[in-house]
């Protein structure tokens, strides 16, 4: 009861603040069973910054990522995401994790067409609509072949085509560059660059917010040219925090 | 109006991937025609017409409520895979339009079978209605909803289990035994045709009671079972 009436208190202080974080986390630890995925962690994500996590196996990061998405929730501590609960948010945060998240018997149009239109909304105004998603991550709109029978890079592609014509305000990406060759990770290198400076055009942000990147990856010099912090991560702990100037 | 354009993309969708697959009918059809052809063999019908004609109506169901649980087993799979659910949780949609759009997937599959599974129950059971055989119009749909709605639910609900193939029929079974008892009474007294003709409305009333009820608690109760971990 005493730890009900303190996380409430604790997500009431964190919607009092004036919004600079994308996210927050707060004391925040993770048990699974005996193992501990994260441990009394604290940071926040500036809105328009890109973080890039790094660590190793093991370290946390995606446990972090999926918490920030409301995928799961802290065993103690509190999360926030625009100030409420990730949960509240949905609308304006996208995940896209090491699995595709993609149907295999649909191609990747179907796919992307399908989850537009559970948004209601249609698609994002930059992306335009899941034809020109697809095109911006070098996919051909018209291939008619399913998912299951795509390459490994394709599906990642088309799974970041998935994220990005949801628009989102807040983009969660967990290894993103993992089975990619170092053509397509470089071409996703300068889209998520691209896509930060895509103005948001929809929800309280619009015309003032910017677009904020959380990315998880074992290949820092492919996240490094866009990342403006580097969180690294050992043992369920933040071990340090790096901020410098984009090179992107 | 939105809320029915979600479920209907997510009937769609799981219509177009059965489509695609054909997991879910192959299977139920392959189990069903396995059970009427099994039981024909057994219980004899061309000799003993009477007792046939009595238990016809709990093979039928019997058939269709044990090739329904294969499926429903499998009908959050394609969701578990390549973690799709996760996408699915992330969308801000009604979750219970999920549901209620899968639910009306597992009903046309099974309708499906039952289209097909119906001539072949006559001719080799031998049996046709000498009750009223229209109200069998209103019996096969309750009774397979009912089937169904369950079966989706418990399907989702044991999505995390280790032991989920066995879950299902353990959760789902005792919770359908009002449901059973209505189906196959009612289906009886329609073969039959020997008992009080009101008979059959009762058992189509505690039926649609049943329907509306579990469905209701399923819509209520989906996105607990969607979001819990």
């Amino acid at each position: 009861m005493d730890e009900m009436v303190l996380e409430k208190a604790q997500a009431a202080a964190i919607a009092t603040q004036p919004q600079t974080a994308a996210a927050e986390l707060r004391e925040v630890s993770k048990v699974y069973g005996a193992f501990a995925a994260l441990r009394n962690v604290s940071t926040s994500f500036e809105m328009g910054s890109c973080t890039m996590i790094l660590g190793e196996n093991g370290a946390g990061k995606s446990t972090l990522l999926r918490m920030v998405a409301g995928l799961i929730s802290p065993s103690r501590g509190s999360v926030a995401t625009f100030g409420t609960t990730p949960q509240e948010q949905r609308g304006r945060i996208a995940y896209m994790s090491h699995a595709p998240m993609l149907y295999d018997e649909l191609s990747a149009g179907e796919n992307l067409r399908y989850f537009a239109g559970l948004r209601g909304d249609g698609c994002g105004l930059c992306t335009g609509s899941p034809e020109m998603a697809l095109r911006a991550v070098g996919l051909d709109p018209h291939l008619k072949r399913p998912v299951g029978q795509y390459s490994q890079g394709m599906r990642q592609r088309t799974s970041l085509a998935r994220v990005l014509q949801s628009d989102p305000e807040l983009l969660l990406l967990d290894e993103p560059f993992s089975n990619l060759d170092v053509e397509s990770a470089e071409m996703m290198v300068t889209l998520l660059a691209d896509f930060r400076t895509w103005p948001i055009t929809s929800g309280p942000m619009a015309g003032i917010g910017r677009r904020t990147i959380i990315l998880t990856t074992h290949q820092a010099h492919l996240g490094a040219p866009i990342a403006d912090t580097t969180l690294t991560m050992r043992a369920g702990k933040i071990a340090s925090v790096l901020k410098r100037e984009p090179a992107i | 109006m939105n809320y029915l354009r979600q479920v209907t993309r997510h009937l769609l969708k799981d219509l177009q991937l059965e489509w695609r697959s054909r997991d879910a009918i192959n299977g139920m059809l392959f189990f069903s025609l396995l059970v009427v052809v099994v039981f024909s063999i057994a219980f004899d019908p061309t000799g003993n017409p009477t007792t046939t004609r009595q238990i016809s109506g709990g093979i039928l169901w019997i058939a269709l409520l044990f090739a329904s649980v294969t499926t429903l087993n499998q009908s959050w799979a394609r969701e578990v895979r390549n973690s799709v659910l996760d996408a699915q949780r992330m969308v801000p949609a009604p979750p219970s339009a999920l549901f209620l759009g899968k639910a009306l997937a597992n009903l046309a599959f099974v309708t499906v079978v039952e289209l097909v599974i119906a001539p072949l129950f006559v001719i080799f059971f031998n049996v046709h209605a000498l009750g009223n055989g229209w109200m069998l119009t209103a019996i096969m749909p309750l009774g397979t909803w009912a089937l169904v709605v369950n079966g989706t639910f418990f399907a989702a609900l044991g999505l995390r289990a280790k032991n989920r193939e066995l879950l299902l029929p353990l959760l789902l079974f005792p919770i359908s035994v009002p449901a059973i008892l209505s189906m196959v009474n009612a289906t009886t007294d329609v073969l039959t045709g020997d008992v009080d003709p009101i008979q059959p409305y009762f058992w189509i009333k505690l039926l649609a009671a049943y329907d509306i009820i579990f469905t209701t608690v399923c819509l209520l109760l989906f996105e607990t079972i969607l979001h819990a971990e």
